[in-house]
């Protein structure tokens, strides 16, 4: 009776069993294939035109009678439209980022599950409170910010008002709380210190977490648009992939087979991320909805 | 052996911990130099500069202007206020279009994985993968798929004889172009949160009900539905308040056309505080819109939410 509970993210075996009959197992089926065709046929359209010839772009063929790769060396060669240096950007933006991130959240997120300290509840309550408030109230004080520091058009004008979210801390926090307290006390006995005890003892046991905000941490950096839109929208060079793609599609209106390709570089490498940490990702969004 | 040892000086190593504090503020300083910065400042300075006449390209002539940039915003004659009021009345229809299908189609797909059959991780995969995805991929490639010449939905609607609609250019086929392309890219995400909570309840419940004769439809009824109803209210909330921040489909998909038809408010907030360089008046709407969202998750939570929840 009193089995081990699944984790949260797995897909029990044991739940309602789908009809008995042929019939109703094919229609189950049929009804769950059109759905996932709603969510695969812009996928393929969209590397379908991407691999077209500029006269096949408007014809509703899904695979290319002439396919190329013209779409892609055309925007790799554009020297107006640097995709490569946006690429990087994006890259480095990404990596910084979620480097970032990770040390500062994990740091906080341990002193908050584990550490006491005056002002602990105050600080925490003042975080809590954040959670709550529309993002839009910051957006201008923040970019008068940035601007006041001379970060318009910079790298660390992206990066900076990012770090200042809460999740990740929470979510460290959350993580740190639900391992015994025995494993520091043990440490704790043998003489070594808080930070010795955090990196040596805490952080070898927190690989799946770490990857976990890791990873939707370098997502959502990849794939942020307005905020890199304000403070990297005066500089081409400087742009990353997401505002780049708009520009692309400022400049390329109606030259549909480049902009896909654009889409597509900017697209592959999410998927891929998503393809081998599928199980983390999902975890994570699991994780959102048990908070509220 | 040592059991006793450890027994004594747990406790005492940890009041001595208490003592040395300085550690802690170490702990979680580079976070807070942050959230300070970036969080906490920025609350306070947006209330600052919403009230002044603040223009960012004239940082001489910045005047105090008191309440008068929220007081313009239910000035009928004042500047702003046709296209504020346009903006907001475009998110609430948007929210209109938008709120039903990301909550019921997420609950029922999450239903429908909710079930014991080979080939469900597979649909998991494929029905949250968009979420991954750019907004700009997804307002480019549904922005394509919409295009009234050479599109992909009106070539179909052609060969199946039917006069294709101009899409992104009238209304209601920018909204539902807009609202199509939300749905696809975000709905994975209520999908996983309904998913959790479904399988978080007691499977004895239904085992109980199944004894007592109920159907499954009864069941679903009877326990599904009120024992999501927790979850229900929080994503019923953050789906509220994504649709309520709606900017990039409109911005890449429509321009904010036709006739400012999908002109958001966020979008209108971006026009005036970065293209028009209008702050004061942008940080004043910010902090309006951010009050009507405030009372709405607190309207949401208090009429449905539940006392008896976690």
């Amino acid at each position: 009776m009193a089995t081990l509970k699944p984790a949260r993210n797995e897909i029990q075996d044991t739940e309602v069993e789908i009809g008995e009959s042929k019939l109703s197992k094919l229609g189950f089926y049929l009804l769950m294939t059109l759905f996932a065709l709603f969510f695969l046929l812009p996928l393929l359209w969209m590397v379908s035109t991407a691999f077209k010839p500029f006269e096949e772009w408007l014809s509703v063929s899904w695979i290319p009678v002439n396919p190329t790769l013209d779409n892609f060396t055309s925007i790799f060669n554009d020297k107006s439209l640097p995709v490569l240096n946006w690429f990087f950007n994006s890259l480095l933006i990404a990596v910084l980022f979620t480097t970032a991130i990770l040390i500062i959240d994990s740091l906080a997120g341990y002193a908050y599950a584990r550490l006491e300290f005056p002002g602990k509840n105050f600080i925490f309550g003042l975080m809590l409170a954040t959670l709550v408030m529309p993002g839009i109230m910051f957006l201008i004080p923040n970019y008068l910010t940035v601007a006041r520091l001379g970060w318009i058009g910079t790298i660390q004008g992206v990066i900076a008002p990012g770090l200042s979210g809460v999740f990740g801390v929470f979510f460290m926090r959350q993580f740190f709380q639900s391992l015994p307290r025995e494993l520091e006390e043990a440490a704790y006995i043998d003489g070594a210190s808080v930070w010795h005890t955090f990196v040596s003892v805490i952080l070898p046991l927190s690989k799946g977490p770490i990857i976990t905000l890791g990873i939707i941490t370098f997502l959502t950096s990849w794939n942020e648009f307005l905020w890199s839109l304000l403070i990297l929208g005066g500089k081409r060079t400087a742009l990353t992939l997401p505002v780049g793609l708009a520009t692309l599609q400022g400049q390329y209106t109606f030259d549909y087979g480049k902009l896909m390709a654009g889409a597509l570089v900017l697209t592959l490498p999410v998927l891929l991320l998503y393809a081998i940490f599928q199980r983390y990702i999902i975890r994570s969004i699991s994780m959102t909805g048990i908070k509220g | 052996m040592a059991t006793k040892v450890e027994a004594l000086s747990v406790p005492a190593t940890r009041k001595a911990r208490k003592k040395v504090s300085i550690v802690p503020y170490l702990f979680i300083a580079p976070h807070l130099l942050f959230f300070a910065a970036f969080l906490a400042w920025p609350f306070f300075y947006g209330l600052y500069i919403s009230l002044f006449k603040f223009d960012f390209l004239r940082p001489d002539r910045r005047p105090f202007v008191g309440l008068q940039n929220y007081a313009e915003l239910f000035d009928p004659k004042s500047v702003p206020f046709d296209d504020f009021w346009n903006g907001l009345s475009n998110t609430g229809e948007f929210i209109l279009w938008s709120v039903l299908p990301l909550v019921g189609i997420a609950l029922v797909l999450a239903v429908l994985l909710n079930r014991n059959y080979p080939g469900r991780g597979i649909f998991r995969t494929i029905f949250f993968a968009p979420y991954t995805l750019s907004v700009t991929v997804a307002s480019v490639l549904w922005w394509w798929i919409f295009q009234g010449q050479g599109g992909l939905v009106n070539n179909v609607l052609k060969g199946i004889g039917l006069t294709p609609p101009n899409w992104l250019g009238d209304m209601p086929g920018a909204w539902i172009a807009i609202t199509i392309a939300t749905v696809w890219w975000t709905i994975g995400f209520n999908t996983i949160i309904f998913l959790t909570a479904l399988q978080e309840i007691p499977k004895s419940l239904y085992e109980a009900a199944s004894i007592d004769g109920a159907n499954s439809q009864q069941q679903f009824m009877l326990i599904t539905i009120p024992m999501l109803r927790s979850v229900m209210v929080f994503v019923l909330t953050i789906t509220l308040i994504a649709s309520a921040n709606l900017f990039g489909q409109p911005y890449l998909m429509t321009g904010g056309g036709p006739a400012e038809g999908t002109q958001t408010v966020i979008y209108r907030i971006f026009i005036e505080g970065i293209l028009r360089s209008q702050m004061g008046r942008a940080a004043a709407m910010s902090i309006f819109v951010a009050l009507l969202l405030l009372s709405q998750t607190y309207l949401n939570f208090k009429f449905f939410g539940s006392s008896q929840e976690q």
